[in-house]
């Protein structure tokens, strides 16, 4: 890891374990915009981190963007840094400055059309309420457009997150570029589903603490429930299976990160990292549950701000089912001879 | 609770070198092998074949050259298991002594023997074999109870192992034997590791037919049997902490996810590429192979770690979880997606997947069971 990676890491993971409270969870449950949060991630540049310098960002790599994400994921960050992480690779790639304040990503798939001026209703925008600029991708394009005048209905997913349908007519677009990368998927769609494998993945790494600390204080039987082989086991899977999301999500930034102009061989990647993910947040989700028994069904126990996430992101960008048919179709239409050589290349550099 | 981490390893150049090298030895050496043998993965045997890999330098590659070892980075032994566990290649004859007999006599084992043992293992010539389970000890060794008594020569060995794979094709066996008493206050004392040439007299070894219909492990009796006094391998006593350390050795490697390869190889091929716009054959085989590459990942990871002189044992544990559960669903996903009973005269694909269903069973006992393992990993948790 770089020393900007290291220091990255540090900050997301100081500033986020710090500032994400239960209380300010729910609060951003109830509705509440933490402004404090987010001026303090902007603050701090990791809001910015991936485009190059002269582009006001910090110019760091998709190592750099894994460990924010995950950092982002365990804390239950309620905010949309990891939409603004990416519009801003985004604004980058067009030669396009990245403004101040929360970014809306949306992808290719929600159909919008760009001319002079961009138009057309985008469903379920993350954090589409709050976002200061729009960054939508449209045939090979990115435009960045204002907020304003921009019709929002709220919606939100399972865990509370905004999730706006967004509608532009005729809105002014303050820049756009090519996006100059070729790919054989939507890449909006492949960097959100990025992003949410490491949200992901920190998601379960904090599910499974919080489960095994629980195991460790509360005793039944006369002693810890921790001491009870079946508890043990349980937690053994769940804590693996949270392992290999890591892992797989991590191994995507980097085939990202080393992609340049080309995203087609880190799809597959990204595609194993959402749906690893996918089936390790069922694990966890029901380990997790099962040890925390009748005080993880309630909402006053912080554990479901980790697990109606995992069941929220697991649908977002395509789930598990969805990128394992894309793998399949890949190497299916590559024939077996190519399976081993060709994961070996692609895994190699 | 620890910080697991598994920062995905890059490969250096010269073993990518090497894996090219790895490829054209397989295609001149496997030409025409048959299918079901590729199946038998790392449990399948060609001694004409270990020596052949041990003329190229590719066993005990990583043990120092005055062993006959190739002085070569845990990464390029990495890459040469990978492509041969790939290939199916039939590296099972020198597997034990090449993955854990060897490098344990490195780490415990005298001058002496390193010199007498090592150099016949790199040239494929020399098989070893591991006595741990016994009838009344499997997952629990504390309660091993063959016993190994000093005499004025060495050592005299009186009792039985079972499940020893290999045991009847193998030249030597590593045995762990209690020399002491049990002790109720340490029941892991007392044990000693000894290294037994399987021709001494005294010996019966008998082959246990499995449920995949090979004779693959062992019954190996032992009376009276008297061995040198340069038989021990390591401290009297010792032994437990020893085979620990051994068995460290092999969670890890590409063989956690790569012996069922040869049914995910030929089930792409039974489906073939028409089944690419099939979704649900589609979906099948991607959760597979991204899980497979995945694993791949982790575990090279693990072999990065383990180059820089790290120990990283809680990860190992991980891998061995979680490529034991991945290999023993391959079957399984082969059957649902290709709705094929095999039939033991079919096609390749028929034949890999009757024995590898059957094999699988074993990959979740072999090398400490699942549960054990997952004992292992909740104490990493900090549960135990």
């Amino acid at each position: 890891m770089s020393e900007l990676t290291n220091i990255l890491a540090d900050t997301s993971a100081r500033l986020l374990g710090e500032l994400v409270t239960r209380d300010v969870l729910a609060g951003a449950e109830a509705g509440a915009w933490n402004n404090g949060l987010w001026a303090a991630l902007e603050e701090n540049g990791l809001t910015r981190a991936l485009p190059p310098e002269d582009l006001g960002g910090l110019g760091a790599g998709f190592d750099a963007a894994f460990v924010i994400a995950f950092a982002a994921g365990k804390a239950r960050a309620p905010v949309p840094l990891l939409e603004t992480l990416a519009a801003g690779w985004l604004l980058g790639r067009a030669g396009i400055e990245q403004p101040d304040g929360p970014l809306g990503l949306i992808g290719e798939e929600a159909g919008l059309i760009l001319g002079d001026t961009l138009s057309g209703t985008a469903r379920a925008v993350p954090w589409g309420r709050q976002a200061a600029h729009f960054v939508a991708v449209v045939e090979g394009r990115v435009a960045l457009v204002t907020a304003d005048g921009a019709g929002i209905a709220e919606d939100a997913n399972i865990a509370a997150e905004p999730r706006d349908h967004v509608t532009f007519s005729n809105a002014a677009v303050v820049a756009e570029g090519k996006l100059g990368l070729a790919t054989s998927l939507p890449p909006g769609r492949t960097l959100g589903a990025l992003m949410r494998a490491a949200q992901m993945a920190g998601a379960m790494e904090g599910a499974v603490a919080a489960a095994v600390t629980h195991a460790r204080d509360r005793h039944q039987f006369g002693r810890p429930i921790g001491k009870f082989q079946a508890v043990q086991q349980a937690l053994a899977v769940a804590a693996a299976r949270a392992a290999e999301a890591r892992a797989a999500a991590e191994t995507a930034f980097l085939a990202v990160g080393r992609a340049n102009d080309d995203l087609t061989d880190a799809e597959w990647a990204v595609a194993a990292a959402k749906l690893v993910a996918g089936e390790a947040a069922e694990v966890v989700y029901d380990a997790t549950h099962q040890v925390l028994g009748a005080m993880g069904f309630t909402f006053e126990h912080e554990l479901h701000f980790w697990t109606r996430r995992l069941w929220a992101w697991r649908g977002e960008f395509g789930a598990d089912g969805q990128w394992a048919a894309e793998i399949g179709r890949r190497v299916l239409a590559e024939g077996a001879e190519a399976l081993w050589p060709g994961l070996t290349a692609r895994q190699g550099a | 609770m620890q910080d697991i981490r598994f920062t995905p390893g890059a490969l250096p150049p010269e073993a990518e070198t090497l894996r090219a090298e790895v490829r054209a030895f397989i295609a001149e050496n496997m030409k025409g092998y048959p299918g079901v043998r590729r199946a038998k993965s790392w449990a399948g045997a060609d001694p004409e074949f270990s020596r052949k890999m041990g003329a190229k330098g590719w066993i005990g590659m990583t043990w120092p050259t005055e062993y006959g070892g190739g002085g070569r980075s845990a990464l390029e032994r990495y890459v040469v298991l990978e492509e041969m566990l790939a290939a199916g290649a039939p590296v099972s004859a020198h597997w034990v002594a090449d993955r854990q007999s060897g490098p344990l006599l490195l780490r415990f084992g005298t001058e002496e023997q390193r010199r007498k043992y090592l150099p016949a293992i790199t040239r494929g010539e020399s098989y070893f074999c591991i006595g741990m389970s016994e009838p009344g000890a499997g997952s629990d060794l504390a309660g091993i109870r063959t016993r190994g008594e000093r005499t004025k020569t060495g050592w005299r060995i009186n009792g039985q192992k079972i499940w020893t794979s290999k045991a009847h094709k193998a030249h030597y066996m590593i045995a762990l034997v209690r020399t002491r008493p049990q002790d109720k206050e340490d029941r892991h004392a007392g044990l000693s590791q000894v290294l037994i040439d399987l021709k001494t007299p005294g010996i019966t070894i008998r082959p246990i037919r499995n449920m995949a219909g090979e004779d693959m492990f062992n019954e190996v009796f032992f009376e009276d049997v008297d061995l040198p006094e340069d038989a021990l391998v390591g401290t009297e006593g010792g032994g437990w902490g020893q085979v620990t350390t051994e068995l460290a050795f092999e969670r890890s490697g590409p063989e956690r996810y790569l012996s069922a390869y040869q049914t995910i190889f030929e089930l792409v091929r039974r489906l073939g590429p028409e089944a690419a716009t099939d979704p649900r054959a589609a979906e099948g085989v991607g959760r597979l192979v991204a899980h497979l590459g995945t694993l791949r990942q982790m575990s090279l990871s693990i072999a990065t770690m383990l180059e820089k002189g790290e120990a990283p044992n809680l990860a190992a544990a991980f891998v061995k979880e979680l490529g034991v559960a991945f290999e023993q669903s391959v079957p399984g996903r082969a059957f649902d997606l290709t709705g094929v009973s095999p039939l033991v005269n079919g096609d390749p694909f028929d034949q890999v997947l009757g024995y590898t269903a059957m094999a699988a069973r074993s990959y979740s006992l072999r090398g400490g069971t699942r549960e054990i393992m997952r004992g292992i990993i909740a104490r990493g948790l900090g549960l135990r």
